[in-house]
């Protein structure tokens, strides 16, 4: 059975200015696949994520997930389609309860988002739902802490927790392990991998950790300058010439 | 936090005040009873005004032009011939529902100091409208009200014109104001409003529109400013363009800070720490301002929590 | 033709009073990160204390130079004790603290010199009035046209040119960096700081023989500035001169071609200009 493509990028342009940041980049992930993409810093990862999930509107070409065009949409209307994304840099509620974090999403995905004379607590199927999501990410037992009472790593995974709330079909992560200890690395690899076999989530990721890519991914993009340099299995990809001297040479080794 | 613990203690906390506030004027003469109105009245008007600040984040330097629009709306209805309080009521209620849809739509897509001063401009155009429009308004005299109609419920009539009656009436009103206030923000929808506060850009992400999130809560507090303008004119028998200058939207923000802005009842707290120290200092010099800006410095600096804020964490951290 | 120049010079001469306050506040905020609710307090001020030491003298420019100097050393030592501890706190409660501060500004002022109005003779030399078409114009007032340019030029010359003014620059541009080359950034905010409010209190000063004096002179001023700053972008010296002499000739012109509505006139070009250019007309995105 062919599996079917839920993300479709074809011939992506973006540029601040004069500054071309995305030039001509066209990829498929296919549903299911547990896929990365890598580059060197400045290698355009961020932008690419940004344009796809609404941040920017690209100054060319198109994007297609789950079938529908949604180049140039704003992200609050991506959102609800079904691809989610989680940031490099911890963007999540701090002053709100880990429960409510999650609570938010939820809130929005089953259209409470302006029921204003219900209460919340009472609201009980959407609080389990949250707390299955919780225990997936092993934060059940912190669910009434507030958020930024949690060390790094665990805010962290409050990140990934908002991302996977509205059960989406994509989810984007943005170098999740980024700022990690060797521990909470680990944690996290297992965590995606184990998300990405059983939560029916496809999940695209970008790392600069070479490490976490090569055990984690089953298919790899590589980005330079702004362009697709080179796509394959880990296999592959370790053994790409035109990767390694991007990388400069030696990097890959590790 | 404890979040769970507190929604049941703010409850009956808000039941006992109120049981508290009805008996007051039993005790309390006449004029300690109309201090206490106006500080019900303004307690609403803060409540309201934090509903945007302290739970959305949006600092709001123009919440009397709503406050005024409610005030006028009523006024002028009273003046031509609308015989029922409650319908005069509506009608500020709905002038400040269509003024802050108008200007919430234009002010909810700025943020911090330009939110501020957005409100501001918008609040003084408002104020402009009320001081020129002479046919309309009696320019810089305002309006008075020589006689307020009285309610009819069930069959009855009751005066207003009695300060008690007038207390009884306000505390209702506010009351039933508060409770929806308090049903808000313990909704779904209140916790949008705290996600907006705490990162509208994630919440954006999520799949929020937050423009419209941040419009219906500004919608919210513009109606609930105009139900204390509508009330606040029928207290003083009059609306004036001092109800609509930027400096009286200052106030609900110089309460709120006094109060706490991160508890629910802080504004309203900071309302009468506000009158009674206003009444306190004025018997004994005229310079009650002086006074004012000497307490809010210290306030600000040192209990960023306002003063309900301080205590209740005194207590919370105590039993923890 | 005649009422236009009038009107011309009229809208200047405010215009560049404006414009030094202006410039006051939005060098404050371009460093310090605060928008300062009490300038116009501290300009009003420069009023009181400039005709003190005008009647102590008695001297008019004795009192123009040195009342908002006193006033420049009370600015600093408000920036010392009330506004450190804040610098690391939301805008708002910076906002409401200088609003506090307002308040006590204000009314310590009507405790001093009372709730009335006073007025302050213009100097011998700057008293009289000069032919203008069919009227006369006082000298006044084109005294304070000239004086605008002279000392926006200065503070331009002191930006661009002095070793104070690049170090307050590069600290407006990036605090960490001043930190990391060694500027003694807390010295330098305070210094910022008693230049705002010397500017401020130098507008009150030369407003002095302009308008009367009394206690109510800050407030139409600090709302006044507020829509300079905002609609020229926060932090801009070029934005606040644009702005000044907009909201100058709105003023002077207003009554003519807008009637009843020129009060609301520069609230309505301060949305206009905000919802248009979120970060006004000389601000960087």
């Amino acid at each position: 059975m062919a599996t079917r493509n839920i993300l479709i990028v074809e011939n992506l342009h973006h540029q601040f200015g004069k500054f071309k940041v995305l030039s001509g980049i066209s990829l498929e992930v296919p549903e299911g696949r547990l896929t990365a993409l890598i580059g060197p810093n400045g290698a355009g990862k961020t932008t690419f994520y940004n344009v796809i999930s609404g941040k920017y509107v690209p100054t060319g070409g198109k994007v297609i997930f789950d079938g529908i065009d949604i180049t140039g949409m704003p992200a609050y209307k991506i959102a609800p389609l079904g691809l989610m994304r989680s940031f490099q840099i911890t963007n999540i509620f701090l002053k709100l309860s880990v429960l409510e974090n999650v609570l938010v999403p939820l809130a929005l995905h089953y259209g409470k988002t302006f029921s204003c004379l219900t209460s919340l607590g009472k609201e009980k199927s959407l609080a389990e739902k949250a707390m299955v999501i919780l225990d997936q990410v092993g934060l059940k037992d912190r669910a009434f802490r507030p958020a930024f009472e949690l060390p790094y790593g665990d805010k962290r995974l409050v990140e990934i927790a908002i991302a996977l709330a509205r059960r989406p079909k994509l989810v984007l992560l943005d170098e999740p392990t980024a700022g990690m200890n060797p521990e909470e690395t680990e944690r996290m690899i297992l965590l995606i991998r184990n998300l990405s076999r059983e939560s029916g989530t496809t999940f695209f990721l970008t790392e600069h950790d070479m490490k976490v890519v090569f055990s984690v991914a089953q298919y790899i993009f590589v980005l330079h300058q702004g362009e697709l340099l080179a796509e394959g299995k880990p296999s592959e990809i370790r053994e790409n010439k035109a990767v390694k001297e991007a990388y400069l040479g030696g990097a890959l080794d590790a | 936090m404890g979040r769970n613990t507190s929604v049941k203690s703010q409850f009956i906390s808000g039941v006992s005040i109120f049981g508290i506030l009805a008996l007051c004027p039993i005790f309390f003469p006449i004029y300690w009873t109309m201090i206490l109105t106006e500080i019900l009245i303004m307690g609403l008007f803060a409540m309201s005004f934090n509903l945007l600040f302290g739970y959305s984040g949006l600092l709001s330097f123009g919440q009397a032009g709503f406050f005024g629009l409610g005030a006028y709306a009523t006024t002028i209805s009273i003046l031509h011939g609308v015989k029922s309080i409650w319908l005069a009521m509506l009608i500020g209620m709905a002038a400040s529902a269509i003024g802050a849809t108008l200007i919430g739509f234009l002010c909810v897509r700025r943020d911090e100091i330009f939110f501020a001063m957005l409100t501001l401009g918008f609040g003084m155009m408002i104020y402009t409208v009320a001081h020129n429009w002479r046919e309309l308004t009696g320019g810089s005299d305002g309006l008075s009200l020589f006689m307020v109609p009285p309610i009819h419920f069930f069959g009855l009539e009751v005066s207003l014109e009695p300060p008690r009656a007038m207390y009884y009436f306000s505390l209702i009103i506010v009351a039933a104001a508060v409770y929806i206030l308090w049903r808000v923000i313990r909704s779904p929808f209140g916790l949008m409003l705290m996600a907006s506060r705490e990162n509208k850009d994630r919440l954006y992400f999520v799949g929020a529109n937050v423009k419209n999130i941040r419009l219906f809560a500004f919608v919210i507090a513009g109606v609930m400013a105009g139900l204390s303008g509508a009330l606040f004119s029928l207290f003083n028998h009059m609306a004036a363009p001092s109800f609509v200058h930027w400096s009286f939207s200052a106030r609900p923000v110089l309460m709120t800070i006094l109060g706490g802005s991160e508890i629910f009842f802080g504004p309203a707290c900071g309302a009468a720490i506000f009158f009674v120290l206003e009444q306190l200092v004025t018997s004994i010099t005229e310079n009650w301002m002086i006074v004012l800006g000497a307490i809010l410095i210290p306030v600000v600096i040192f209990t960023p929590k306002g003063i309900l804020g301080t205590v209740v964490s005194w207590f919370t951290d105590n039993k923890a | 033709m005649e009422s236009f120049v009038v009107n011309l010079l009229n809208g200047l001469s405010w215009g560049m009073l404006l414009f030094l306050i202006s410039v006051g506040l939005t060098t404050v905020f371009g460093v310090l990160g605060v928008l300062n609710f009490a300038h116009g307090s501290l300009f009003m001020l420069g009023a009181y204390l400039s005709m003190w030491v005008m009647h102590l003298v008695p001297s008019f420019w004795a009192g123009l130079v040195l009342g908002p100097v006193l006033v420049a050393v009370i600015g600093m030592v408000i920036e010392v004790f009330f506004l450190r501890p804040v610098y690391d706190r939301d805008v708002s409660y910076q906002l409401l603290l200088t609003f506090a501060i307002l308040l006590v500004l204000d009314d310590a002022v009507r405790l001093i010199w009372g709730p009335g109005y006073h007025v302050v003779e213009a100097p011998q030399i700057l008293a009289g009035v000069f032919p203008l078409f069919n009227h006369s114009y006082p000298v006044y007032r084109l005294f304070l046209v000239c004086i605008g340019p002279v000392i926006g030029g200065g503070l331009w010359f002191f930006f661009k040119f002095t070793r104070w003014g690049k170090l307050i620059r590069a600290a407006a541009m990036d605090r960490e960096m001043a930190e990391g080359i060694g500027i003694r950034v807390p010295l330098l905010f305070t210094a910022v700081f008693g230049l705002g409010t010397w500017l401020a209190a130098l507008g009150g000063a030369l407003a002095a023989p302009h308008q009367s004096i009394g206690p109510s002179m800050g407030e139409r001023v600090i709302i006044e500035s507020f829509i300079v700053v905002v609609i020229g972008g926060l932090g801009s010296f070029p934005g606040a001169f644009i702005g000044a002499i907009v909201l100058g000739f709105l003023e002077a012109f207003g009554t003519v071609f807008a009637g009843r509505i020129q009060m609301a006139l520069p609230y309505i070009l301060l949305a206009v200009v905000l919802l248009i250019r979120p970060r006004g007309l000389f601000g960087e995105k």
